[in-house]
């Protein structure tokens, strides 16, 4: 009797344990439902003040924690591959100013090193040490607005101000050289557009000088901020494998430790003549690219010198006058140099067919161009391997997990010009 | 009776203009500052120096078209920048501007609109308030960034304001009142009486606190340009736009005046004979010290990020804050028995 009892009680509790399980169930699945948070997606650009153009991300959030982010290219897109194939060879070269429009010098050289490469044409000495001596000017313009707009980004505003300053004195020497400060179309296949003038030499020299102090005077306001340490330390950090594998290039790979460098990799120019250091990150993350691009700088300014104090005399475009063009004198007095002129204006000089990839060593990283020719004074087929495209590439990787304010940072660290981007 | 009324009239007037032509020079002053830092000249086109720049600015922004976005919550937006000024503006009517009574028109009167006897308690209270107006503003703007910046700027005054608080009760245990008029009387007879030694830790996280609240870099999230485009006002334009601009500044120098009263001995001179100047300078003096000083860290520091703020707001200014409270009372405590 009793025993029975006991069972019918036990049983009792089972099933109420169970309906209370089962009750215990629904109400957590019920509290999970109303827990359930909608997602909240953020459109970032095209227009916002500091995507650095009109970049748009969308980004999937968590509170500021980014979930996910989906970079959307394109809104920057003008066609100058297709526009490309319409063009004679030395009409190419003011469209690739416009590529990475901030430094113009870069994306010149890279396009008439894929050129000449094509035409196995040697260059003159002399145009060699000035192609390397603009090409890290530019590199340091490059970098000081890179510096500025960084910094601004993060909330510095002062710094800005301070490399502007440099900056311009640098783009005056570019007018000096050939009256523009950007769009410079300075580079010819074979050579540069004029020779270098005293003035130029006697600036930079000048320049060079005192750049290193106003190096430190940039980082005083920065190296040891605790401020822009925290916002810049194991931020949007890659690791040396993963910024091979997404093909990162430039400052942005080396920051992870990767020793490559164009200059020192495939020596063009008269970088096979100069001492240089090439700076390597160790952690990969924002801060160590800063201090790479800082280290470039001052990489520069030593190539810079070491240029000016080694630079032949010479003509500095090629005697191959199936490529460059007759002296302007005689062509207003000569019947075959204006023919020539005419031929080369309207038809462009011939390369033969094959096709190339060549690629230099930008400020932003690795920018090549793969050219195809049909034996015709145009390309028939051109594409640009930017670098800033293929960063973009690793942007959900590096920004998962990071806060919206980190999003402006990677953006800047990347050192990204749309125009270069969309092409 | 009629004469407290006219006095109370005089004082009112004339804190409100001064304080309306500060702010509006606050403006000018900044981008001179800041001009002078960053190698450049700053405002120059309009009138000499560029002096007339903020009246060009007011002009143009009271002619500005009122935007209202199509999706907000129309009444709420309306109401928000004015919740932000209205706060900043009436909490300067327990700041105590000079020491002695004036005449003016024949009738006596005080150097501060009114007296009350809690006078510190009242400032925060309306500086919470003030909080509102950004909250509501960037809640009915409806845009994400708004929203954002109104997310950013409620944590912000909540984990700030309590620092701010807490520093203040060391300076209110020494000076063992509430009214600002007696924490000023008790610090003087010389700089080395003034709060800022015994309170230093009190002072800086004061400072600090200062900054975040009035959401100046580096604690300049809510409006953060490079991330969230304008924070809070984003969708705003016109004279509301420029209200919220005003309420900032209007802050800046009510957290300048309440640094100077309770840290900087107020209108007091810091040597006795310095006395024939007159109060009134020096409580000027060190509040444009303030300013100043918000200014250059403006030009220096960059921006925190939102996680840094609220750990450093709570792990760090938090305890410190603390700490200096139960200091000061035990030392206070054994050194009067």
């Amino acid at each position: 009797m009793e025993t029975e009892n006991l069972t019918g009680v036990t049983e009792d509790i089972k099933r109420q344990e169970v309906v209370l399980s089962n009750l215990r169930q629904a109400v957590l699945q019920n509290l999970d439902s109303s827990i359930q948070t909608d997602q909240f997606l953020l459109n970032m650009g095209p227009q916002h003040p500091s995507t650095h153009g009109v970049l748009r991300v969308l980004l999937d959030l968590d509170g500021e924690r980014i979930k996910r982010s989906v970079p959307d290219l394109g809104y920057l897109h003008r066609g100058t591959e297709k526009i490309a194939e319409y063009r004679t060879y030395n009409q190419i070269i003011p469209l690739t100013d416009r590529l990475d429009y901030v430094s113009a010098m870069a994306n010149n050289y890279a396009f008439v090193r894929a050129v000449e490469k094509l035409l196995q044409l040697k260059v003159p000495e002399r145009a060699e040490f000035i192609r390397t001596i603009v090409a890290e000017v530019q590199r340091i313009v490059n970098h000081l607005f890179w510096l500025g707009t960084q910094a601004l980004d993060i909330g510095a505003m002062s710094v800005f101000f301070y490399t502007f300053r440099e900056r311009e004195e640098l783009l005056d020497l570019f007018e000096v050289l050939c009256g523009a400060r950007l769009t410079t179309n300075y580079y010819r296949v074979g050579g540069v557009e004029s020779d270098m003038p005293q003035e130029v030499v006697d600036r930079l020299y000048r320049f060079v000088e005192s750049f290193e102090s106003n190096i430190r005077e940039y980082n005083t306001l920065l190296e040891k901020n605790r401020i822009w340490l925290a916002r810049t330390k194991n931020i949007a950090v890659i690791t040396g494998d993963d910024a091979v594998n997404f093909g990162l290039s430039g400052p942005t790979l080396r920051g992870s430790g990767v020793p490559y460098d164009l200059r020192k990799f495939e020596p063009y120019g008269a970088y096979d003549q100069v001492e240089f250091d090439v700076p390597l990150g160790t952690n990969g993350d924002i801060f160590d690219r800063y201090w790479i691009r800082i280290e470039e700088m001052r990489e520069s300014a030593k190539i810079i010198r070491q240029c000016l104090d080694k630079m032949p005399s010479g003509p500095f475009m090629t005697e191959d006058h199936k490529v460059s063009f007759p002296e302007k004198g005689r062509v207003m007095h000569n019947m075959e140099a204006l023919i020539h002129h005419f031929l080369l204006v309207v038809q462009g000089f011939k390369v033969p067919p094959g096709d190339t990839y060549c690629g230099t060593e930008t400020p932003k990283g690795e920018l090549g161009f793969y050219i195809v020719s049909d034996g015709s004074g145009k390309p028939y087929r051109m594409k640009i391997r930017a670098p800033s495209f293929v960063h973009m590439g690793a942007f959900d990787h590096m920004a998962k997990g990071y806060m919206i304010a980190d999003i402006v940072t990677i953006f800047g660290t990347y050192d990204i010009v749309m125009g270069e981007c969309d092409r | 009776m009629l004469n407290d009324l006219a006095s109370a009239v005089i004082v009112i007037v004339a804190v409100l203009f001064v304080l309306l032509t500060t702010v509006a020079y606050l403006t000018y002053l900044e981008r001179k500052v800041l001009g002078f830092m960053q190698d450049r000249l700053g405002p120059m086109e309009v009138g000499p120096w560029g002096l007339l720049q903020p009246l060009a600015d007011g002009i143009k922004l009271i002619s500005k078209e009122d935007i209202i976005p199509s999706d907000a919550d129309k009444a709420i937006f309306r109401i928000a920048p004015v919740i932000s000024l209205v706060p900043a503006i009436i909490s300067f009517a327990v700041i105590p501007f000079g020491r002695d009574s004036f005449h003016f028109l024949g009738i006596t009167t005080h150097p501060y609109i009114t007296d009350i006897n809690i006078g510190i308690l009242y400032v925060l209270a309306l500086s919470s308030v003030g909080a509102y107006g950004i909250l509501l503003g960037g809640w009915a703007s409806n845009s994400k960034y708004s929203l954002l910046g109104a997310l950013r700027s409620a944590a912000q005054v909540i984990s700030y304001e309590l620092n701010a608080g807490m520093s203040v009760i060391g300076v209110l245990i020494l000076a063992g009142s509430l009214s600002l008029v007696k924490i000023e009387a008790a610090q003087s007879g010389g700089f080395w009486h003034w709060y800022i030694f015994p309170q230093i830790v009190a002072f800086v996280i004061y400072l600090i606190s200062g900054i975040a609240e009035t959401n100046r870099t580096p604690f300049d999230l809510p409006e953060a340009e490079s991330e969230l485009v304008a924070g809070f006002f984003t969708e705003y334009s016109g004279m509301r736009f420029s209200l919220y601009y005003l309420a900032e500044y209007a802050n800046m120098i009510m957290v300048s005046s309440i640094a100077t009263i309770l840290f900087l001995g107020g209108w007091n001179s810091p040597f006795a004979f310095l006395d024939f100047v007159p109060p009134f300078v020096w409580f000027m003096l060190k509040v444009y010290f303030f300013l100043f000083f918000f200014f250059w860290i403006r030009a220096t520091l960059p921006r925190l990020r939102y996680d840094q703020l609220m750990k450093f707001g709570w792990k760090v200014m938090l305890p410190l804050s603390f700490a200096n409270v139960i200091v000061t009372a035990i030392v206070v405590y054994m050194v009067r028995h």
